[in-house]
């Protein structure tokens, strides 16, 4: 399902005005079009979050052929040592400027999953590196329950409130359609670093090791390239991506807490096989479209079968995409460009 | 063979003889570790009050001089504890058990109960479910659901002036209940329920059935949920310009709720309670008094429930002249007496018949009662 085709099904049935008044498609009232940009907007701000998760699995899963379960860990710790970090500085120096802070913030974030990016691969993942592919999987599934359990017994149980230091003012950019500061950063925040990752894989030094490596890690350890650090080094891009769509996610909700990083890792994964696993672009496109289809999903579904299915029902679209793209294009939306994974 | 019996007799004859003045124990059921501790505590005291100003004024069953024990159980909070101390109430021979706290306690102990003969009356479980499960012992002192629903419905459209309302759960038993309840009450009171939107107990982002909903320009927004999915959801109501006034259940009246919501929270923010504040029960500044002499703190919630719990099941006693569930027990079903929270009497499945709720608006930084 694309926005296009709700445009083309949903005026020919809302000007009808022969309808039953009890239709649900009359509730849809007024600013359809409102209501629809508003809905594509909920979209690409959750999707480019979506995204921007997505790549760190599928990076991982291009270089390693792992689907690394505790990415979306790695996002909660972020999240958290960010607000750490925030609620330190606001005790320190309460009139520093809120965007220096957030930078601060953000910054701590990104070295600290950086490192515990690098210590998950050395510690648990490397030694399993020539062990059937279960292995490294339920690895990854007990490293997530084992971030979760420390998080747990560092920042407790309770939801913490996050300190939104961009505005969440909405602003009026068309009469009707509303949009936050917040959401404004994180979509061309996600863009520029979207960007800067494909630069880094295809115009760098480093990136053309990690291309070599994802292709064929013994022959690339023949050519001279050290396929254990370029490996580790994907792990910490991988884990700093995460960081700031933890901040991003954080910020934009207003809430963080010890098992927040589950869902969005669940959907980005899902994301990533929607676009094709280990394909960059893939990862940011099914992001998108994931995120797209989930708000239209939620917003229109009930419109859509005309009241048999309601909103309790929106994960459905997500996944019945996942399926139908599956099923037609096994490899995803943009395939598994063997020559150009990374 | 023979040896032993004698010895039973002989125990038999002495224990008749210390018992001059019979003992009659009761349970009390709540969590008293983690994290709703103190509520669990307070629940005790309540009926531990009960019980000692009984023991005190002393009370006569059947003819015969009566003392009351109180067994109190932790359950935790947790289902499974709860069925382990509900038979360990069972075993220990108690006549009747005020608890437990949580609806999901409180449910899977009522069948313990049950089996053991033996009366329940919860200070503080609302789910309807508890009373529903056609089990002849089981009574509550505070409004369920149900009541709660229909209170908030009328409140949406009687005070708040709503015509149309829009209402939203997270798909758990209590959200959903509580939602289906207020529906019925929005809709009998002659308003429009414009979009019937749902969510999880996991989800945090809203935008998208909100979106939808500001679509319908609703006047006042419900929520049936917990304080963790309220908090969030208020704010992205802002952030889409959305100015309906926000109404959400007990889940979402708490403090936890005015942190999570921040600056969104606003005097068009409301929930409900059931029962209603110590002020204002009948009773309430007199047990303030004796409870703050007896345990040296105030009273946090449920203290008052269990107190009128405890003295329902002792006059249902009195009446029947037996300490005897299957005796008794008709008696507690047509129980009716002022107690502190107010008259209590039960309805035919055991919910309490004048079930108050209270709703709360937000003023100051605080929960303020209406």
């Amino acid at each position: 399902m694309t926005p296009r085709t709700v445009v083309g099904v949903m005026p020919a049935r809302l000007m009808d005005p022969t309808a039953a008044p009890d239709w649900r498609l009359v509730r849809l009232g007024k600013g359809i079009m409102e209501t629809l940009i508003q809905q594509l907007i909920n979209g690409l701000v959750i999707g480019s979050v979506y995204a921007l998760i997505a790549l760190g699995y599928t990076m991982v899963y291009g270089i390693l052929g792992l689907i690394n379960f505790a990415h979306g860990d790695v996002l909660m710790v972020g999240a958290l040592v960010a607000l750490q970090t925030m609620t330190f500085l606001m005790g320190m120096a309460p009139g520093m400027s809120p965007l220096v802070m957030l930078s601060i913030a953000l910054l701590v974030a990104i070295v600290v999953c950086m490192l515990l990016g690098f210590t998950m691969e050395r510690l648990a993942y490397r030694r399993l590196r020539n062990a059937p592919r279960l292995a490294p999987l339920i690895t990854a599934i007990g490293v997530s329950f084992l971030l979760q359990t420390i998080a747990m017994i560092i920042w407790g149980r309770n939801y913490h409130t996050y300190p939104q230091l961009i505005s969440t003012t909405p602003l009026q950019p068309i009469e009707g359609v509303f949009i936050t500061p917040v959401q404004i950063t994180i979509i061309f925040g996600s863009a520029a670093l979207m960007i800067g990752l494909l630069l880094l894989v295809n115009r760098t030094k480093i990136g053309r090791a990690m291309r070599a490596t994802a292709e064929n890690h013994r022959v690339a350890s023949l050519m001279g390239v050290d396929t254990n650090a370029v490996i580790a080094f994907t792990f910490v891009i991988g884990a700093g991506l995460a960081a700031v769509a933890g901040v991003m996610f954080a910020s934009n909700y207003g809430i963080a807490h010890y098992g927040m990083g589950f869902m969005p890792g669940l959907k980005a994964f899902t994301a990533a096989v929607l676009g094709g696993i280990g394909n960059l672009g893939g990862a940011m496109l099914g992001g998108i479209v994931l995120g797209v289809v989930e708000s239209f999903g939620a917003g229109y579904i009930e419109n859509l079968t005309f009241g048999f299915l309601n909103s309790s029902y929106q994960d459905i679209f997500a996944f019945l995409i996942l399926g139908l793209v599956l099923i037609f294009r096994p490899t995803g939306l943009l395939g598994e460009r063997v020559s150009d994974r990374a | 063979m023979k040896k032993t019996v004698v010895a039973f007799a002989i125990m038999s004859i002495g224990l008749g003889a210390a018992q001059a003045q019979e003992v009659v124990k009761l349970g009390s059921a709540a969590p008293l570790t983690g994290t709703i501790a103190h509520l669990g505590k307070d629940l005790e005291n309540g009926t531990r009050m009960a019980v000692e100003a009984l023991n005190a004024q002393g009370v006569t069953i059947g003819g015969k001089k009566v003392k009351f024990e109180l067994i109190g159980e932790d359950d935790q909070a947790d289902p499974r504890t709860g069925t382990t101390v509900a038979q360990r109430l069972v075993d220990a021979g108690v006549k009747g058990v005020v608890g437990h706290l949580n609806s999901g306690t409180s449910i899977p102990a009522s069948r313990i109960y049950d089996q053991g003969g033996i009366p329940q009356i919860s200070p503080a479980s609302t789910n309807p479910k508890l009373t529903q499960q056609n089990f002849k012992g089981v009574f509550r002192t505070i409004a369920n659901d149900v009541q709660q629903g229909g209170a908030l419905g009328k409140f949406a459209v009687k005070s708040l002036g709503a015509k149309k309302v829009a209402i939203i759960d997270d798909r758990t038993a209590y959200g959903q209940g509580l939602a289906d309840e207020t529906e019925k009450a929005v809709k009998a009171s002659g308003a429009q329920v414009v979009a019937r939107e749902f969510t999880t107990d996991k989800a945090t982002d809203f935008n998208a059935i909100l979106t939808k909903i500001r679509a319908t320009a609703p006047d006042v927004i419900f929520f049936g949920g917990m304080d963790a999915q309220a908090g969030p959801m208020l704010r992205q109501m802002k952030q889409l310009g959305i100015n309906a006034k926000f109404l959400t259940g007990d889940g979402g009246c708490s403090p936890e709720m005015i942190k999570l919501a921040g600056e969104a929270m606003s005097a068009s923010t409301y929930c409900s309670m059931a029962g209603l504040p110590l002020d204002k029960m009948p009773g309430g500044a007199a047990f303030r008094e004796q409870y703050k002499k007896r345990f040296g703190g105030e009273v946090q919630l449920y203290a008052p429930y269990a107190y009128d719990a405890a003295t329902a099941i002792v006059k249902a006693m009195e009446k029947a002249g037996s300490p005897e569930p299957s005796k008794y027990l008709p008696e507690l079903k047509k129980i009716n007496f002022n107690g502190v929270t107010g008259n209590v009497a039960f309805d035919d499945k055991g919910d309490i018949k004048e079930g108050a709720v209270t709703i709360y608006s937000f003023k100051d930084g605080n929960w303020v009662p209406m």
